[in-house]
């Protein structure tokens, strides 16, 4: 009964590389618990082998968006097509197109890794020697072949979160779903997952990636949408997105004294400038016009306050994410911090 | 083939995790031979009443055998997101419940047959008619799995399943004519053992084991059949309405 049923999404996914068109279309998405709402009518489209990145603090509805695609939740209102599919009212259909990979590592703790793997081949229909051979791949590929016989229950967190992520590809999907997949890894092993992630897409899959990490979206994602409060306040890719900062020009300051005697100085000796201090004696400058560190470095030295560094910054995506959603990337990192190293790297 | 392959997985791997364990074993076949036991030295009887007692044993031993594990290990599962691994299995959400059941179901039968089996070495069954007993046993082990399935899609923690199984099981071996008749009740308590599927089960059992009933075995079979029915579609749509939300 399902053979046809994938020959002709094989069928549709062939026809949509040709035509460009997208994997996965969404319209109009909303989604309410109680009082709260989760998802505020959001709509994009994904293209076939394009990793898409959703980038958000926490509780901005990214998990509840993926709930709602790969079929753990139903939308309140809105629509959206998984391969052609109308999944609205039903994702069954196209769940066999879909690898998911959810926030935390949710396989059976009483199984060992292996049987785990074989587990998740047998529940999308692969015979016994397929997910065998699939399963003892994945587990070389991941580096947890020593492990492989060993409980789940007994693996690392990082170990954990390898086996999830290969119990998610296990079956080959066309579009695999990451929700936070280096939340809370050590710095090692989120390098890892990131190229795990990256040799993926290489290989054609298309891939949702949730995530608070700012530099990883940016390191991996083609294209981003940033998601507050339910709502899509801006999609495009990095490139484009990057674009109206590259004319701007930033500068970190590190000083060995308190700085906030000059706090009013700085801005009436340099008024062209902008300047912005955070913690740890950090002064950030920020211009349209190039900024020559001599002038600011001697102007500081004349107040008494030693300079230790002055380095110029390339702008990043998190000066994009500041500078449209309002929200400090302070407040994202406090949400890392919570939960572990995992980002950077 | 693909959802075969699956229904087969999922049957296996609880049959394996769960259900082959020592505590099921302890309550599925200790718990109802204590009962028994305790039964038959109070009642000072002699062999030859052994199958007076054993529907009720019978019973025992299927709704023990079905419920501990099922209501705990849906609710386990759930808890701890391994459950939205089988939601996310392109399946439909029958034959992923259905795969979920059977390895109960299956462990009631089975402990069904040990009483029986350890009966025929102590005492004469040949009365027995065993085609009333087979589908007798198959249709109270599927009700109560079902019913422990109802219980574990109504609450939300791992202990709420449990009080709330017992809640159910433990008026069941007096409500439901186990071991002495439904007519022997106070009256206003009757009402309750006819809402109950059990009474149904064990009176088909006394019809196949002791000839004896007080209810017509088709309606007993045709109402067994409706409580399996209703409580798994029941089961579905909480399923659907609570934790696909």
């Amino acid at each position: 009964m399902r053979k046809p049923t994938l020959i002709y999404t094989e069928k549709i996914l062939q026809e949509m590389a040709k035509e460009q068109n997208s994997i996965i279309e969404v319209k109009g998405l909303a989604k309410s618990f109680d009082n709260t709402t989760a998802v505020n009518g959001i709509s994009f489209s994904i293209q076939p082998g394009e990793l898409f990145g959703f980038l958000g603090p926490n509780g901005a509805g990214k998990t509840t968006t993926i709930n709602i695609l790969t079929g753990l939740a139903r939308p309140d209102k809105g629509n959206f097509h998984i391969a052609g599919i109308d999944c609205t009212k039903n994702v069954q259909s196209a769940q066999h197109l879909i690898g998911v990979v959810p926030d935390e590592s949710n396989l059976y703790p009483e199984l060992t890794g292996f049987d785990n793997l074989c587990f998740c081949g047998a529940l999308y229909g692969l015979t016994k020697q397929e997910r065998r051979n699939k399963a003892r791949e994945l587990l070389d590929t991941f580096g947890l072949s020593e492990a492989a016989n060993r409980k789940f229950a007994g693996y690392s967190k990082g170990m954990k979160r390898k086996l999830t992520i290969a119990a998610g590809i296990i079956h080959n999907p066309k579009i695999l779903f990451l929700d936070e997949p280096t939340t809370g890894l050590d710095v090692a092993s989120a390098r890892q997952v990131r190229q795990l992630i990256a040799d993926l897409h290489q290989a054609g899959t298309t891939i949702f990636l949730t995530t608070h990490y700012i530099e990883e979206a940016e390191r991996l994602c083609e294209r981003i949408a940033f998601i507050v409060s339910g709502r899509i306040v801006k999609i495009d890719s990095v490139e484009h997105l990057l674009q109206p900062l590259q004319k701007k020009q930033v500068m970190q300051i590190t000083c060995v004294k308190d700085t906030r005697f000059i706090r009013s100085k700085l801005p009436e000796t340099f008024p062209e400038m902008s300047f912005i201090f955070s913690k740890n004696n950090i002064i950030r400058v920020e211009a349209d016009k190039p900024i020559f560190a001599g002038a600011i470095v001697r102007f500081l030295e004349e107040q008494g306050i030693d300079v230790a560094e002055a380095r110029r910054l390339k702008p990043s995506l998190e000066d994009v994410f500041v500078q449209i959603t309002g929200i400090e990337s302070d407040a994202l990192k406090k949400e890392k911090e919570k939960q572990g190293i995992g980002g950077k790297s | 083939m693909k959802a075969w392959i699956a229904f087969w997985n999922i049957l296996l791997k609880d049959m394996r995790s769960y259900y082959l364990k020592p505590p099921n074993i302890s309550w599925g076949l200790l718990f109802p031979l204590v009962w028994i036991t305790m039964f038959f030295i109070r009642s000072g009887l002699g062999m030859e009443s052994l199958p007076e007692l054993l529907p009720g044993l019978v019973a025992l031993s299927i709704l023990f055998g079905t419920t501990s594990v099922l209501s705990v290990t849906v609710t386990f599962e759930k808890k701890g997101r391994s459950f939205e691994r089988l939601l996310l299995a392109p399946i439909s959400l029958e034959v992923l419940m259905l795969a979920k059941t059977s390895g109960a179901i299956l462990f009631g039968i089975i402990n069904a047959f040990v009483p029986i089996f350890v009966a025929m070495l102590l005492t004469d069954l040949s009365a027995v008619n065993w085609a009333i007993l087979v589908p007798a046993t198959i249709l109270i082990a599927i009700s109560s799995t079902f019913l422990g399935l109802f219980i574990a899609v109504s609450v939300k923690e791992v202990f709420e399943a449990q009080t709330f199984s017992n809640f159910f099981r433990f008026p069941m071996i007096f409500l439901c004519g186990l071991f002495f008749p439904i007519q022997q009740l106070p009256i206003w308590l009757r009402p309750l053992s006819y809402m109950l599927p059990l009474t149904y089960g064990a009176d088909a059992l006394h019809t196949s084991i002791n000839q004896t009933s007080h209810i017509p075995l088709l309606l007993n079979f045709s109402l067994l059949t409706l409580f399996c029915a209703a409580l798994f579609v029941l089961s579905l749509h909480n399923i659907r309405k609570k934790w696909i939300v």
